[in-house]
């Protein structure tokens, strides 16, 4: 028996001092540049997540292809967010504390992208997210920086939109009341869509959940404005306007960059969308260089149309490295003042960060024609 | 603004949202009443439903009417299946145990029909006909189709259980089904053909909810799954006629406080659900077996 004990003690001890010998290994090993990143690749967020990690392992793949980075191949590690923030919460530690990742890309939807902004602050990790639009994001650290433009900026820009180029000079408001996105998008363009001089005629909330909005629809068509706002995801877009349409609303119906995607999801019903218009961060038809490679690469990589995501997964990787080869280090504060002095051609536009490190950049208004989603203009940023 | 019409198109809307929640109470409420579990997986065998309906339409290019009866009997299949497999073994066990695996099997066609398809969400082939004119209401035809189908599915129900052998053998097994058995009545082929029946009727639902709200998704059952066991409990669970007055009443409730009550009201349409469960509560309150319910004794 006590041989027995003996033979179970030393074993442990043996593995313990394996798994030390490992650990040593890997850190003595720093011959990559790692580079962190989770997004919510299944659950309810999973198409956003995928779109947008694939745009940024494109990017990586693509700086690899090209000798890497200070001489040094990028190993990019992957984890998933689960749409959940503490799964978050959990891959962001492991990727510092065990990979001793060096700068962080992620998430793409704005709940689990503060959860983990809150942790990189605290450890001081450059962090990029693509996608998280909410405001609050990148106040939270000097070191946590952002590829899109935030809810406030849009709805901004889309009351610019309809009192200019649509004429408009009634509105009424869809908001999605559980949704950040959407109430941000939706505040801010009822005050700007005031200031112009256009009134607000009818708002009406709804939960996430919902999927029958006829009882709400009612209301909105009594209300007979010249435009209807809905600024939500597609998916929702897609169920909402076909019910819209269907009780006999014929307003022109506005809406953010989450109304990307839109048209596939109506492809049995395209008159439902025909002669909408909504912003966003880029669009297939710019016939820049760089855009239309990286489309012809992403579709070569992984056999799909980018979209908005994408393009911005692929921007932010391109942020990142490019500080990380501007300043010549690893290290933290050096990679941040890098990042804050980025000014880069991008697939999303020409991008510099203001103070609060949102970037400064174009954004396109795209208008759904036969089906399509086609440029109408491109709107210079609110200042 | 006319009110009077106003109310009149929420009911109508509620009638039709209402239906849908009917059918899929019918399951959970049959396959309650027989052997006492609440099916968490209900919700997603009308996922299933849709789903494969879509592959009918998409992949074969069947019409609509086949592809309802392919994804019935199939989803049919599917229910019996599952109480083989996952529920039957613990039929003697602790009714908590089968309660967690229905929660597991929920998980696991959620999951699995996530790998298969993917998660987001695929446009489903709706009909897209002209809304129907009458005076200043719009009743758009597949609300009349579903309406329409969802009454004569229930009809069709209780005939056959008030009416058939098949059924009476039901009713003799949901009321004791030691008494059933020792009566010459195979208990296991009537909770099978309660799970059959059960799960066709999800699969309509779910084709039904889809052709409305043209959208599917591995997820689409989770909340329409929970508003109909809301309504089969509201109704009184294990009682048919209770599962379709309860579908239509939490339809015809959500419709109003969402539309009618938001016109004098802005918020109402946030409360929708709130207002819903105090009147779950309400109910239960005073009547804790539900609205048709009879309060049994327990004999001690």
């Amino acid at each position: 028996m006590k041989t027995r004990k003996l033979l179970a003690i030393a074993l442990v001890a043996m593995m313990g001092t394996l798994s030390f010998v490992g650990c040593q290994k890997a850190d003595a090993s720093s011959d990559t540049i790692k580079i962190g990143g989770s997004f919510d690749l299944t659950g309810e967020a999973a198409q956003y997540g995928i779109a947008t990690s694939n745009g940024v392992k494109l990017a990586i793949d693509e700086y690899n292809a090209n000798g890497g980075v200070l001489g040094k191949q990028i190993e990019f590690i992957l984890e998933d967010n689960k749409a959940s923030q503490v799964d978050a919460t959990n891959a962001f530690k492991k990727l510092v504390d065990n990979n001793k990742v060096i700068g962080f890309i992620g998430s793409d939807i704005s709940s689990t992208t503060e959860t983990i902004a809150n942790l990189a602050a605290e450890k001081n990790i450059p962090m990029i997210t693509p996608t998280g639009t909410k405001l609050g994001i990148t106040t939270i650290g000097p070191n946590i920086f952002r590829a899109c433009y935030v809810d406030p900026a849009q709805g901004e820009l889309l009351a610019k939109f309809a009192t200019e180029d649509l004429k408009a000079q009634t509105a009424a408001i869809m908001i999605n009341s559980e949704q950040d996105y959407s109430t941000g998008i939706a505040e801010a363009f009822e005050a700007a869509f005031t200031a112009e001089g256009g009134t607000v005629v009818e708002k009406v909330n709804y939960g996430k959940n919902d999927v029958d909005f006829k009882p709400i629809l009612a209301n909105i068509k009594n209300a007979n404005a010249d435009v209807v706002v809905i600024p939500d995801y597609y998916e929702t877009i897609a169920t909402l306007i076909t019910q819209a349409r269907e009780i006999g609303i014929t307003s022109t119906c506005i809406g953010g960059d989450g109304w990307d995607g839109v048209t596939e999801k109506t492809v049995n019903n395209p008159e439902v969308v025909e002669g909408s218009y909504f912003v966003n961060h880029y669009t297939v038809e710019d016939d820049a260089v760089i855009v239309q490679d990286f489309i012809s690469n992403y579709k070569a990589t992984y056999d799909a149309e980018p979209n908005a995501f994408a393009a911005l997964g692929y921007d932010a990787a391109k942020i990142l490295i490019e500080a990380i080869k501007t300043c010549e280090s690893t290290e933290a504060d050096a990679i941040t003042a890098a990042m804050q002095n980025t000014s880069l051609d991008c697939v999303t536009g020409h991008i510099t960060f203001d103070e609060n490190r949102n970037p400064v950049k174009s954004v396109s208004v795209i208008e759904i024609k036969e089906g399509q989603n086609t440029l109408y203009k491109k709107l210079d940023a609110v200042k | 603004m006319d009110y009077g019409i106003l109310l009149m198109q929420q009911i109508l809307n509620g009638l039709h949202i209402g239906s849908i929640y009917a059918l899929i109470a019918l399951g959970y409420t049959m396959v309650y009443g027989i052997v006492k579990l609440i099916n968490f997986a209900h919700g997603d065998i009308m996922m299933v439903g849709a789903y494969i309906a879509f592959m009918m339409i998409t992949a074969f290019n069947l019409p609509l009417p086949i592809a309802i009866i392919i994804s019935m009997a199939s989803c049919a299949l599917i229910g019996m299946g599952i109480e083989k497999v996952a529920y039957k073994p613990l039929r003697n066990a602790p009714r908590m145990w089968a309660l967690i695996t229905a929660i597991g099997v929920s998980f696991f066609l959620e999951t699995l029909f996530t790998i298969l398809f993917g998660a987001s969400s695929k446009p489903f082939p709706t009909l897209s006909l002209a809304p129907i004119q009458i005076g200043a209401l719009q009743i758009s035809q597949i609300m009349m189709i579903s309406i329409g189908l969802s009454v004569f599915l229930m009809i069709a129900l209780e005939l056959f259980i008030k009416e058939t052998k098949l059924g009476k053998a039901m009713r003799a097994a949901s009321e004791d089904a030691k008494a059933a058995a020792l009566m010459g009545i195979s208990v296991n082929k009537t909770i099978s053909i309660a799970f059959a029946i059960g799960s066709a009727l999800g699969a309509i639902g779910g084709i039904l909810f889809a052709m409305a709200y043209p959208q599917i998704k591995p997820l689409m059952g989770v909340m329409p799954g929970l508003k109909a066991f809301i309504a089969a409990v509201l109704g009184g669970i294990g009682i048919l006629p209770g599962a379709m007055l309860g579908g239509f009443l939490l339809g015809i409730i959500e419709s109003i406080t969402k539309g009618f009550l938001s016109a004098f009201w802005p918020d109402a349409s946030l409360w929708a659900d709130a207002i819903l469960f105090l009147i779950l509560i309400l109910v239960l309150l005073l009547k804790p077996a539900g609205i048709l319910g009879k309060n049994v004794r327990e004999k001690v």
